[in-house]
């Protein structure tokens, strides 16, 4: 038995002409946070469904707990608790009918599922509706009511598929911290993003994926650390003087990126950068000094934005 | 012992024939189609099964006098009594009809509901004889319905009448398990109404209301190819109590009928989850 839960090599998938994912390889052990980050069309969503065994890879290797998901794909599935993109409740059923129901795919018996439905409806908050039909829920509360549905089974590995993408700041912030009850409690998270701070969150390592193949792995720190610097420094001097600025201000750090609307300029100490900028003679209309992030990685990466 | 993991579950029937698309838990998915129901407008079932009753009375009890006895096999036979099998068959063909067609279609297209089952250890050919089985329950029981009023009306002459049932449900599985696999390929609405466009011909020129020898012999060929004349021939054989090989016949074409449905139902789910 290998430590990797998942393990891809060379993994591809092609739709007629079109590659959406490109040779990527990677391992996930067992009880971490593994995510997948890039923009919409990266072909994450299309990895997802191929470790889900819902998909048939074109080429490579995918074992998932050794087993290939193309011989074995009920008993990986059974292994799994999937969270989708878009939420696939069942409308027609109520809240606890959701659970039950879905415990009945697995073969579950029904007096195991009366206790768990109980734990689930208690962990998603949803013991108030536990009679509401689907459509009478928040968009927060179907997202919780998806993950609960995808523990039904005690998976080993939760799948989730931008599982905060829609939701609103709060609803997010009670989403995540769902999440981090799960990993204390040793369940093993594979999650897609295109959110920087939910990676960031959420992710103990993690990949960064353009077009179909993977540009970079590690932990958030490490990749801020390899492929940023310490500090950005933000200034805007108005669309149309932007492209002539960036010009003048790029002597006067590592590195620059110019976007449409600002500039970033990337530096050890952002504070001492502005003033030197100012020194210079320079008057921005606003100026922000930040951090680095995940998105400055993915921007050093690929030239582009996450969330176009 | 009780398995009680998803996972014990799953691996118990590892190496076991067509595994990765049957689990043989299709009645998990029948369950699920019994919860929705119970909710459900109970208008529905109500018109489903209504519709064969109304053709009784107005043409059977309108026209009886008109039209006087027929014969069959050589023997004379009340009209409201020839004309109640095919309602029957009729009725098990609506009920299977409605919950494999439209009912589908919705899910397939509209729901993502399909791909939240097939995202647990279930396969294809369980979400397929799942819906199929609530269909062909549907039409089971619309077709008991309707015996229990003909049959105290003195409507099925022959003791061989009570096969009719099953009969019925051999009826409903073919047409549930055929009418999904038809809908699983449609892509609009419109291309849906086709089903109802061969529908209504089919129930008026299967020899529902008359016997088939009034046309002439190649369109008599041109109707057999279709499955409704089959099931009136068979259950009116059963009713009326003329027994032969033909009934057979007849109840092969559902056979075939429904292992043709089920395969190409699998198959197209699996092309539209698993790929």
């Amino acid at each position: 038995m290998s430590q990797s839960l998942i393990h891809a090599r060379g993994l591809t998938k092609k739709f007629g002409d079109f590659t959406a994912v490109n040779g990527i390889d990677f391992d996930v052990v067992k009880g971490e946070s593994f995510g997948l980050l890039g923009p919409n069309g990266a072909g994450k969503s299309t990895a997802m469904r191929m470790i889900g065994a819902t998909s048939q890879r074109t080429s490579g290797e995918l074992t998932i707990l050794d087993k290939d998901p193309e011989k074995f794909g009920p008993q990986i599935r059974a292994h799994l608790g999937v969270v989708p993109q878009q939420d696939n409740l069942d409308t027609q059923l109520s809240v606890t009918e959701n659970l039950y129901i879905y415990g009945r795919y697995f073969g579950l018996n029904r007096k195991f599922l009366k206790g768990k439905i109980e734990e689930l409806l208690a962990f998603a908050q949803l013991e108030e509706k536990r009679n509401a039909k689907v459509e009478s829920l928040s968009g927060g509360m179907k997202r919780r009511l998806t993950i609960a549905r995808a523990l039904v089974s005690e998976p080993e590995i939760l799948m989730l598929d931008e599982p905060t993408t829609g939701l609103d700041p709060q609803a997010r912030h009670i989403l995540w911290d769902r999440l981090f009850r799960l990993k204390e409690d040793g369940v093993t998270l594979l999650i897609t993003t295109h959110f920087m701070d939910e990676a960031e969150q959420l992710c103990d390592r993690l990949v960064v994926m353009d077009k179909g193949s993977i540009m970079a792995e590690g932990s958030p720190a490490q990749l801020i650390k390899d492929y940023s610097t310490k500090e950005v420094l933000e200034v805007r001097f108005g669309s149309e003087r932007n492209s002539q600025m960036a010009n003048d201000l790029r002597q006067l750090c590592e590195r620059i990126e110019e976007l449409p609307d600002r500039i970033l300029m990337y530096t050890e100490d952002g504070e001492e950068l502005l003033e030197r900028v100012y020194k210079k003679g320079f008057h921005p209309k606003t100026s922000l000094v930040r951090r680095s992030s995940l998105e400055d990685v993915f921007l050093r990466l690929t030239g582009r934005t996450l969330v176009d | 012992m009780i398995l009680s993991t998803a996972v014990a579950i799953a691996e118990a029937r590892m190496g076991m024939p067509g595994e990765k698309y049957y689990s043989g838990r299709s009645r998990a998915i029948t369950e699920r189609a019994y919860i929705a129901f119970k909710s459900s407008t109970w208008i529905m079932v109500f018109s489903g099964f209504v519709e064969p009753v109304l053709f009784l009375l107005s043409f059977g009890y309108g026209l009886k006098d008109l039209v006087g006895d027929i014969t069959v096999a050589g023997q004379p036979i009340g009209y409201v009594a020839f004309i109640a099998p095919a309602l029957l068959a009729t009725s098990a063909m609506n009920g299977a009809i409605y919950d494999s067609t439209y009912n589908v279609y919705f899910k397939l297209r509209h729901d993502r509901i399909y791909h939240g089952m097939l995202a647990t250890s279930l396969g294809p050919m369980d979400v397929a004889l799942g819906e199929i089985s609530w269909a062909l329950l549907r039409g089971f029981s619309y077709a008991l319905g309707f015996m229990t009023i003909v049959a105290p009306l003195g409507l099925i002459p022959s003791m061989w009448g009570i096969l009719a049932v099953p009969a019925a449900v051999l009826i409903a599985f073919g047409f549930a398990s055929f009418g999904m696999a038809v809908t699983s390929y449609m892509k609009s609405y419109q291309q849906l109404e086709v089903i109802n466009v061969i529908l209504l011909p089919m129930f008026l020129f299967s020899g529902s209301f008359y016997p088939l020898d009034v046309f002439p012999e190649w369109l008599q060929t041109v109707i057999r190819l279709f499955p409704l004349a089959h099931a009136i021939d068979l259950v009116r054989g059963l009713t009326l109590g003329n027994i032969s090989w033909a009934l057979v016949g007849h109840a092969m074409y559902f056979v075939v009928m429904i292992v043709i449905g089920l395969f190409f139902t699998t198959r197209r789910l699996n092309a539209l989850f698993m790929r």
